[in-house]
């Protein structure tokens, strides 16, 4: 396949196959940096501050929560839409830009996909955690015969439990799928006889032949096909659990595209944080290049002005409508008692990503790095101002409430994170990061030494 | 490489023969709706917007692809780039139905407003209506004439400059329509219904115009192409115009279905009345509209084989031109018109009219340069091209 020369090489150096291989299994067959036990440390404290405060919840009830009866979703909700926001970047890049044949993805959808996954086991924990008492999550499952009862079909939390857990199964098979040729590459690496047994379990006796490649390839396509409508159902649905009722602020058409093009925003400011860190812990400078995290930058860009035109959109039309309650509660997110949540989210996700226009901005690490930050605050509030500020002012002024959070759920937030990045540290430490077998792909297109030539 | 079309008599006098089509059922439909003006000016109405949408998005097209650094399309490029010649066409057009506000938008009887109505005067007035309206054309001509004439210009100097050049362009017309694609469709087609409101309608608005003018773009060059030019457009290139228009079908649906599962689900009289009165008055276009626009190329698109067989390609992008004029007869007719609206004699002559039209200019237009940039930098991507 042709190449234009203006295009930039995505794989830098002079890379040959069992370069690439060497290279990006070299974390796997070496002993980790103190670095990456420090990591580990420090999330498995979290993940254990986590569990604890899970516990107390559990065995307390979700009185130990600062939900009160006017503010009924807090942060659990917040928490569970900015997770599972974050979930929707792996299965963008595996699936939605195949199929816009970007080769940039070949070196990142590995661990955004790893990402995804993690995210949303972080995510999925809050509504069960909220149930009260999670040992009947079981009820959401459409299985009348004990109790007689049928779930509620048209209630869009049941959707969510169906999007969510149908999203899961998908990007956990892609993502496993994915693995195995590689995964057969470190099992004829390893020596030591554990490892080599570890490995030859879970590469499911690869051996690389025609017909095991055919067949990957196979089910790799009509997963993609069904990984891509999915990114854009879960995040539409979770957006129903607001958009279907009648509370000013969440009561919006707009909903479903608006919050799948903020969650892709928010996936991609997370895959941003993690990947400027692990290129450089990891020296894969030459395969995660300052390209490839242009690339990424221009996808903030689009999908951040996106949620910009919605938020636009929002105001324009809560005035437009003409509502005095549509109306009062836009105007009390700018202003009223949470209006520094409400700008938080203005300056982190709109104002401060159009600075991405500057292409040395776009190039330049540090700055990408400090902005993904900033996106990853500003969606947060953005999820803490629809359901916070949209339910703070009920209808009847004498219920009218504050929401703080109480010690446990800030406990519970911090063991996601424990969660989140103890499972990402172990990614690094036993997975390949980078799809090895599919940046070979591309290098006879598109590496620095095949172009040169 | 470089290939001139030449613009035919025999296709001249045909799009001619179109325009009077047109024109005299435009005069036949104001002899006979004589008390129905509102009829007359909303069939105007509907004609501009469809056309023009169908041109503005096919300068969207155009820019996203350059702002992205796409390769497959750099070989069809210039047939969506000269679109941009009907917009000052369109501009005049649109500046008509200053003599049919009344007839058209209930807001304008300033004279009898209720409150709500009365609420809005601060956008929806006659003076600042026009002056947006004024903003928007002078603005889509500027840049999207900037992007045809740089584009034109790299034919005769091979260096890199102009196309460097267009790519702000490119990147000024996406910023530009990611506001106007909106506003656009709240002043004309939302106003109409002057009481009722969806954040989700703008965009709803535009995810149809796009797929409609993909379905142009791609009937264009099927047609060029039976017509002899533009070999070098393969199957790969058909395939993935019909990738476009079997995800586009979707997309357009998917906001189609939210915009009215949720004011369904809601079950707010002010917002459900919208949909009621299409139910109930309108029922076949409405299902019709899902079922053109939705399952037809969903199906039909489905499998790779169709989407690069011309026959196929070409039934299915006429019957998604047909669908999407359909869903914008449903926006503009019941709140205009009301329930009486049918389609008849007026409906399609007049659109024919507007077709012939579009076509002469967009045909007069491609004369002017060759079809192929031949020294676009992606250029040798695109005549590589296999999906």
């Amino acid at each position: 396949m042709y190449v234009s020369p203006i295009r930039e090489p995505l794989i830098k150096g002079e890379k040959s196959y069992q370069t690439i291989t060497d290279e990006i299994s070299a974390p796997i067959a070496g002993k980790p940096g103190p670095l990456w036990y420090a990591g580990i440390t420090f999330s498995t404290l979290a993940l254990l501050v986590g569990l604890y405060a899970m516990g107390h919840t559990v065995w307390n009830g979700i009185g130990t929560w600062g939900a009160n009866r006017t503010i009924n979703w807090g942060w659990g909700i917040t928490n569970f839409v900015w997770w599972v926001g974050i979930g929707h970047a792996g299965t963008f890049i595996s699936a939605i830009l195949l199929l816009f044949r970007q080769k940039w993805r070949t070196s990142i959808n590995r661990a955004a996909e790893a990402m995804t996954i993690f995210a949303v086991i972080c995510a999925a924990l809050f509504p069960v955690l909220h149930l009260g008492r999670p040992w009947l999550a079981f009820f959401m499952a459409p299985y009348p015969s004990t109790r007689e009862l049928w779930i509620n079909f048209n209630s869009p939390l049941i959707w969510d439990v169906f999007a969510i857990s149908t999203y899961f199964t998908v990007s956990l098979l892609f993502w496993y799928i994915g693995l195995i040729p590689d995964l057969g590459t470190i099992r004829d690496r390893v020596t030591s006889k554990g490892k080599k047994a570890f490995y030859k379990f879970m590469s499911f006796g690869w051996t690389g032949s025609a017909k095991h490649w055919q067949r990957h390839e196979s089910i790799s396509l009509i997963l993609a096909g069904l990984a891509a409508p999915l990114v854009l159902s879960v995040h539409s649905i979770v957006s129903m659990d607001f958009a279907t009722s009648l509370i000013p602020g969440w009561h919006t058409t707009i909903f479903p595209p608006y919050f799948v093009s903020g969650a892709i925003f928010s996936g991609f400011a997370m895959v941003l944080t993690l990947m400027i860190i692990t290129r450089r812990t990891l020296n894969l400078q030459q395969y995660i290049t300052v390209n490839h995290i242009e690339s990424m930058n221009k996808i903030i860009i689009a999908t951040g002005s996106i949620v910009g035109v919605a938020y636009i959109t929002e105001l324009f039309m809560s005035w437009y409508s003409g509502n005095i309650y549509e109306q009062y509660t836009f105007l009390n997110r700018a202003t009223g008692p949470y209006w520094w949540a409400y700008w938080i989210m203005m300056t982190c996700n709109v104002i401060s990503p159009q600075l991405l226009w500057f292409k040395k901005l776009r190039r330049n690490l540090t700055f990408t790095f400090i902005l993904s930050i900033f996106i990853n605050i500003g969606m947060w509030f953005e999820r803490f101002v629809i359901v916070v500020t949209s339910l703070h002012r009920d209808f009847l002024p004498s219920s009218w409430s504050m929401y703080y959070p109480s010690i446990t759920e800030v406990g519970i937030f911090i063991g996601t994170f424990g969660i989140f990045f103890t499972l990402f540290l172990l990614f690094i430490r036993f997975f390949p990061v980078i799809a090895i077998s599919e940046v070979k792909s591309v290098l006879k297109s598109s590496s620095e030494k095949f172009i040169k030539k | 490489m470089n290939e001139k079309f030449k613009f035919e008599k025999s296709q001249k006098i045909t799009f001619i023969l179109l325009i009077v089509v047109g024109l005299l059922s435009l005069t036949a439909g104001i002899l006979i709706y004589k008390d129905h003006p509102e009829k007359i000016w909303s069939n105007i109405l509907l004609n501009n917007y469809y056309f023009l949408a169908i041109a503005l998005c096919g300068i969207f097209f155009v820019a996203v692809h350059k702002i992205a650094d796409s390769g497959w399309q750099a070989s069809l490029i210039r047939i969506p780039e000269s679109f941009a010649s009907y917009i000052p066409i369109a501009a005049i057009l649109m500046f008509l139905i200053y003599f049919g506000m009344h007839d058209i938008y209930h807001w304008t009887h300033t004279e009898s407003l209720d409150h709500i109505l009365q609420g809005k005067t601060a956008y929806l007035n006659m003076p600042f209506f026009f002056i947006r309206m004024f903003i928007y054309f002078a603005l889509w001509i500027l840049v999207s004439y900037g992007l045809r004439r740089l584009s034109i210009k790299s034919d005769f100097e091979n260096d890199n400059k102009h196309f460097n050049k267009s790519r702000t362009y490119a990147a000024l017309f996406v910023v530009l329509f990611a506001i106007t694609s909106s506003t656009m469709s709240w002043d004309w087609l939302l106003s109409i219904d002057a009481h009722w409101y969806s954040t989700m309608f703008g965009w709803y608005i535009f995810s149809g115009a796009l797929v409609t003018s993909i379905a142009a773009i791609t009937l264009i060059i099927l047609y060029l192409r039976k017509k002899g030019y533009m070999q070098y457009i393969t199957e790969s290139h058909l395939h993935d115009l019909g990738k476009y228009l079997f995800g586009f079908s979707i997309m357009w649906a998917y906001l189609w279905f939210v915009q009215f599962l949720f004011i369904w689900y809601a079950n707010i009289q002010e917002e459900t009345v919208y949909f009621v009165q299409r139910l109930e008055h309108f029922p076949i276009l409405f299902y019709a509209n899902v079922i053109i626009n939705l399952v037809l190329p969903f199906f039909v698109l489905m499998s790779r084989g169709s989407k690069m067989k011309t026959s196929i390609l070409a039934t299915i992008a006429a019957i998604i031109l047909i669908g999407h004029w359909i869903d914008l007869y449903l926006v503009i007719m019941p709140g205009s018109v009301g329930n009486s609206a049918s389609v008849g004699f007026l409906e399609i002559g007049l659109s024919i009219g507007y077709a012939g039209l579009f076509l002469y200019v967009i045909f007069n237009s491609l004369t002017k340069a060759s079809l192929v940039p031949v020294n676009h930098p992606f250029l040798e991507e695109s005549l590589h091209y296999e999906t």
